[in-house]
């Protein structure tokens, strides 16, 4: 199965890099752009769906910092 | 007595660290895939971009057998050392509380920090005190948080992109109350902004030690123009002489 894990800072926590990309896109004539935050995608192909948040929690994500969500995703994605 | 220096691919401070031991004591390198961590009586995980720093700062590394051993040697009591990607691989593998976040900046940083030594009484401090390597300056130039003691100050380089120190409210509230926080950045100083000026933790059993700032790369005066950094392998020794667990 194929799934995707996006990985966001958590509410609330500085995001720097997301401050950054909110900056930069008025300086290219972008007008009306706010909230930016920048994360990661992982895509992986998984027999055991049913192991993917105890990948999150262990390795993909730093749960103390980071919010995951899982998606899976239909045929070959 | 001996240091063990792990060394990840990716490393890049290990011989400085080994280097620093070796003033104080004996001490060998550790490669990442060995278990045997040799008899050891404290550990280092030193700086650098261990794994490529991929995924996150320390979240491969902290699988690395050699990082299994030391995780169990550090919860039989042995004494742990983590200096900048060994700080961020220590709170990955949960044996410090928190973790380390990109400098607000967005910028990697390069300098000479001022630290303040709030806990001067724990296995990684209890030789920094007032003498040849340190400072001691008096009156409230850190500030005047509740806790902390007489003011001692290091001078020691850092050098990261990801060293902005973060816990939760909660969890900082209790660093504080249980006297975990041993080092902040001088007034000042904190360029990566790290949440209340934090420098360097300890766990609550105080035998693990984390901090961004490489106290390896102060210990010459020749090269670095400071030693103060050599007083944090000197604690050291000294904990594990007068009493401490052997891998």
């Amino acid at each position: 199965m194929r799934a995707r894990v996006l990985i966001r800072p958590k509410a609330g926590i500085l995001d720097p890099q997301g401050e950054a990309v909110e900056r930069a896109l008025p300086a290219l004539g972008f007008a009306g752009v706010a909230d930016v935050h920048v994360g990661r995608l992982v895509e992986l192909d998984v027999e055991d769906p049913a192991q993917l948040q105890s990948m999150c929690e262990r390795l993909l994500a730093n749960p103390l910092v980071e919010d995951y969500e899982i998606q899976l995703l239909d045929g070959s994605g | 007595m001996k240091f063990g220096v792990l060394q990840f691919p990716g490393s890049c401070d290990e011989v400085d660290a080994l280097d620093a031991a070796r003033r104080v004591a004996d001490a060998e390198l550790i490669w990442h895939g060995e278990r045997d961590l040799r008899g050891a009586d404290a550990i280092v995980v030193p700086g650098g971009f261990s794994y490529g720093d991929y995924l996150r700062a320390g979240a491969i590394a902290r699988f690395a057998p050699a990082m299994e051993s030391v995780i169990e040697f550090a919860r039989s009591g042995g004494l742990v050392l983590g200096i900048c990607n060994g700080f961020q691989v220590l709170c990955e593998a949960h044996l410090l509380p928190g973790a380390l976040l990109g400098n607000a900046s967005l910028r990697f940083t390069f300098r000479q920090v001022h630290l303040d030594v709030v806990q001067p009484d724990t296995a990684f401090t209890r030789a920094c005190g007032p003498g040849p390597r340190a400072s001691r300056e008096t009156g409230k130039a850190g500030g005047d948080r509740t806790g902390d003691g007489p003011r001692i100050r290091l001078s020691i380089p850092a050098k990261h992109s990801w060293g902005r120190y973060y816990a939760d409210e909660s969890t900082l509230d209790e660093l504080e109350r249980n006297g975990q926080v041993v080092l902040r950045y001088a007034p000042g100083e904190n360029f990566n902004g790290s949440l209340r000026d934090i420098a360097g933790v300890r766990n609550e059993a105080g035998n693990v030690f984390g901090l961004m700032p490489h106290p390896e790369h102060a210990v010459e005066a020749l090269i670095g123009g400071s030693t103060d950094g050599l007083c944090i392998f000197q604690s050291m020794r000294i904990a594990v002489e007068e009493g401490a667990v052997r891998a």
